[in-house]
């Protein structure tokens, strides 16, 4: 009995200050009382010096006329577009280079990995060589590399270089075949949403038809024919609405043609050589870290070894590859705001001009942080969708 | 009759028979690594295409070609852009980085008082070799010197004002100075910082962690450029009027608190993987926190993530190089102003400038990671699973 009033007594301290709770709470006041304190004396500043500059805070400037011209532009803009149209040109620019490099990274950081564990004695030093260059340099020196050091020395649009499928290579950038989609187009697109959906319900099917009976089904070549077939299906019916407007030698410039810029060039082929190194240095760590029992005792259960590498080794590398594969990812995305240095219209270049013609710097700013913490958050919320489908599933 | 005893014990071990001759040397090492099946073949075929296709024009350019000296553009343009080599020729024109260098090295600093930064170049090397090589001893009086006194050493030597030293504007500095001064504080203030953060981030006290959190996740969702503009737009707009302070010091800033955001996740790494029995043995121990975290836990986390610190480095190296965006030359800002130079204007200005920065930034991220290599292999204790 007198034990027990002892344990349920309150342990005494020493004194106050000894005391971890007490001493807790006076830390967290005092980190409380010096965070108001300089958001307060900050806050204070910041309009003061407005008032002084005589800059009106707050969003109004968005829908004044932006009055600069942008070269790139994926939806209509004209000089005499808003300031906050301007806004939504960079971001799209940013997206699109984004996308483009996140694909383009991705294939060729695969193919590096790989050659990296390759048998081969020579593939396995050129794949090192290629990250043990990329990893080590900025990315800022391979954009410039790109565009002043490779495509601003092409020969000028009259010596282009001629390109298989009709397209040139000068030093105003590369032009490729635009296809130009007539009446009736739409059916394709209806045919290929229309095909994706039952190359889906296919496998579906497949995998429950396995799980049942242990019978195959060849959902590869269907899904293949499905999705190929189909489309091409609509496009005959439909007569054949396309044509292709390929560009044109004229004496002076290409005309025609859908031409990529320089800027879009070579930003989008710096972006995807380096964040290639990283991804491929992530594969390499992803597929030596599945162990070697696994593959074997694979080949024990009589698997050849297509199959080993497809349903054994593949999903327990990926396992481990997407977690740093996302951070790639947003690296690549957040390094895409180099394009400013080569006058790529991305978001922070736009808003940086804003910036510049408007003064309106925390406005500005804020709108910058605000657009790539959103896209940071977007690409991760995606790839852990993709990350929850990989993991173990475990009871 | 005595009886033979025909049995027989070997009491020593046989002697490895040497491998068959089809497993050893140069001919079974090809057939190995090089043409070990079709597929291996082909592969190799093409790897040597891609060699003998690249390996050339590389040495032809960068060597054979190249023009190592001259005044001016006309040593390495051709006879059709204005200069003395025949037509079609193309080679690194070395002779523009030759003239140049001071320049890449030292931005605009005055050339009398080139001195300075050499002298704090020299001393950082003084320093920071015997810190790199294990066997030399007092450590902690070296890292004392080397973090704190050169800092204050080389910021009066550098900058002057002080001793009679004419004042250098830091408008002035550029080139690898910036970079490497730039870098080196960038490390000195974002491990520390790091580290600070990661323990705030694992804090049991809740707004301590809240707002570590934020911090970290804040700066990691934003390109480092984003930084550099608030730090030198939006930091002038948050200090009483009349209060400036140097674009350079504001820089240092962003890149530090960048780094900082970083370090601290790789620092949280670290933590993370300390079993909970350190934490546990050290309160047992009667020690404090601080005590606790120095002394047990921090030793062991920061140990088990080198490789990843090393790496953070690397990366921050790397992006010293974005302060061009806000008109700091570092040195490829400086290589990148130089290009525009109409005395050096030729097609292969450019790549010869920016390949000698790149091979200047390869060797130091290099030296790095080969650095950190060595250390990881010399810290492995065994202990690691």
């Amino acid at each position: 009995m007198a034990s027990q009033e002892i344990l349920r007594e309150e342990p005494s301290r020493g004194s106050l200050i000894n005391d971890p709770k007490i001493r807790g709470l006076f830390f967290q006041t005092l980190v409380i009382i010096l965070l108001f304190g300089s958001i307060w004396w900050i806050v204070h500043n910041v309009i003061d010096n407005l008032t002084r500059l005589h800059i009106a805070s707050g969003f109004q400037f968005l829908r004044g006329r932006a009055g600069f011209d942008i070269s790139d532009t994926p939806i209509a803009y004209t000089s005499d577009s808003t300031y906050g149209r301007a806004l939504v040109v960079g971001l799209l620019n940013t997206i699109i280079v984004a996308a483009a490099g996140v694909v383009t990274a991705t294939i060729i950081g695969f193919i590096v990995g790989i050659g990296r564990l390759s048998q081969n004695w020579l593939i396995r030093k050129i794949c090192m060589v290629y990250v043990e260059i990329f990893r080590n340099i900025p990315p800022l020196l391979v954009i410039f590399f790109w565009y002043s050091g490779v495509l601003a020395v092409l020969p000028p649009p009259r010596e282009s270089i001629h390109l298989p499928f009709g397209s040139f290579l000068n030093q105003r950038g590369f032009y490729i075949t635009r296809a130009v989609w007539g009446e009736g187009s739409w059916l394709i697109a209806v045919a290929f949403v229309v095909a994706l959906a039952m190359a889906w319900f296919v496998a579906r099917r497949a995998r429950q038809r396995q799980m049942a009976t242990g019978q195959q089904f060849p959902v590869f070549w269907t899904s293949v024919a499905l999705i190929v077939g189909l489309p091409v299906l609509a496009f005959l019916l439909a007569g054949m609405p396309l044509t292709f407007d390929f560009p044109k030698q004229s004496t002076f410039n290409l005309t025609g043609g859908f031409q990529l810029k320089p800027e879009f060039l070579s930003l989008y082929m710096a972006l995807s050589c380096y964040t290639a190194a990283f991804i491929a240095e992530i594969v390499r760590a992803g597929i030596r870290g599945v162990s070697k029992g696994q593959t074997e005792a694979a080949g024990a259960l009589g698997l050849r070894s297509g199959p080993i590498l497809r349903l054994v080794v593949v999903p327990q590398a990926m396992r481990i590859v997407i977690p740093p594969l996302t951070s790639q990812y947003l690296n690549l995305t957040k390094n895409s705001s180099l394009a400013i240095a080569i006058g790529y219209p991305d978001l922070t270049a736009t808003a940086g001009t804003v910036l510049n013609q408007t003064g309106q710097a925390v406005e500005g700013v804020l709108i910058m942080m605000i657009a790539y913490l959103v896209l940071s958050l977007v690409t991760s919320a995606v790839m852990n969708v993709v990350n929850a489908r990989m993991a173990l599933v475990e009871r | 009759m005595q009886e033979h005893d025909t049995s027989w014990v070997r009491t020593e071990m046989a002697l490895a028979e040497p491998a068959p001759l089809g497993e050893r040397g140069a001919i079974a090492w090809v057939r190995k690594n090089l043409v070990g099946s079709v597929g291996d073949t082909i592969l190799t075929i093409l790897g040597i295409a891609i060699v003998a296709w690249i390996l050339p024009q590389v040495i032809n350019w960068a060597f054979i070609n190249a023009q190592w000296t001259g005044p001016d553009r006309t040593v390495c343009a051709t006879a059709a852009q204005g200069g003395v080599q025949p037509d079609g020729w193309t080679g690194a024109c070395w002779a523009f980085v030759n003239a140049k260098f001071g320049q890449f090295i030292f931005g605009t600093y005055p050339i009398e008082e080139r001195w300075r930064p050499t002298l704090v170049a020299v001393l950082f090397a003084a320093l920071l070799v015997p810190m790199l090589i294990p066997r030399v001893p007092r450590k902690g009086l070296n890292a004392i010197l080397l973090f704190l006194a050169l800092p204050v050493v080389s910021f009066f030597l550098l900058s002057g004002g002080v001793f009679g030293l004419p004042v250098v504007e830091t408008s002035r500095w550029g080139g690898l100075l910036v970079t490497l001064s730039l870098s080196f504080v960038g490390i000195a203030v974002s491990l520390p910082l790091g580290t600070v953060l990661a323990l705030g981030r694992r804090s049991k006290m809740p707004i301590v962690k809240l707002l570590c959190v934020i911090f970290i996740e804040f700066v990691r969702g934003i390109p480092l450029i984003t930084v550099l503009f608030f730090a030198s737009v939006m930091l002038p707009l948050f200090l009483p009027a009349g209060v400036t302070f140097d674009k350079f010091l504001r820089a240092l800033i962003g890149v530090s608190l960048f780094a900082a955001a970083y370090m601290a996740e790789v620092v949280r790494g670290g933590l993370q993987a300390i079993p909970k029995g350190q934490y546990e043995g050290a309160d047992s121990l009667g020690l404090g926190y601080w005590q606790k975290m120095g002394l047990i836990v921090l030793p062991q986390a920061l140990k088990l993530v080198i490789p990843a610190i090393v790496n953070t480095f690397i990366g921050m190296f790397k992006d010293t190089s974005l302060v061009l965006i806000i008109s700091i030359f570092d040195l490829l800002g400086v290589v990148k102003q130089n290009l525009s130079d109409a005395n050096w204007a030729t097609p292969q200005t450019a790549r010869s400038g920016l390949v000698f920065a790149a091979f200047v930034f390869w060797l130091f991220c290099f030296g790095m990671s080969r650095y950190s290599m060595y250390t990881e292999r010399r810290l492995d204790t065994g202990y690691r699973r």
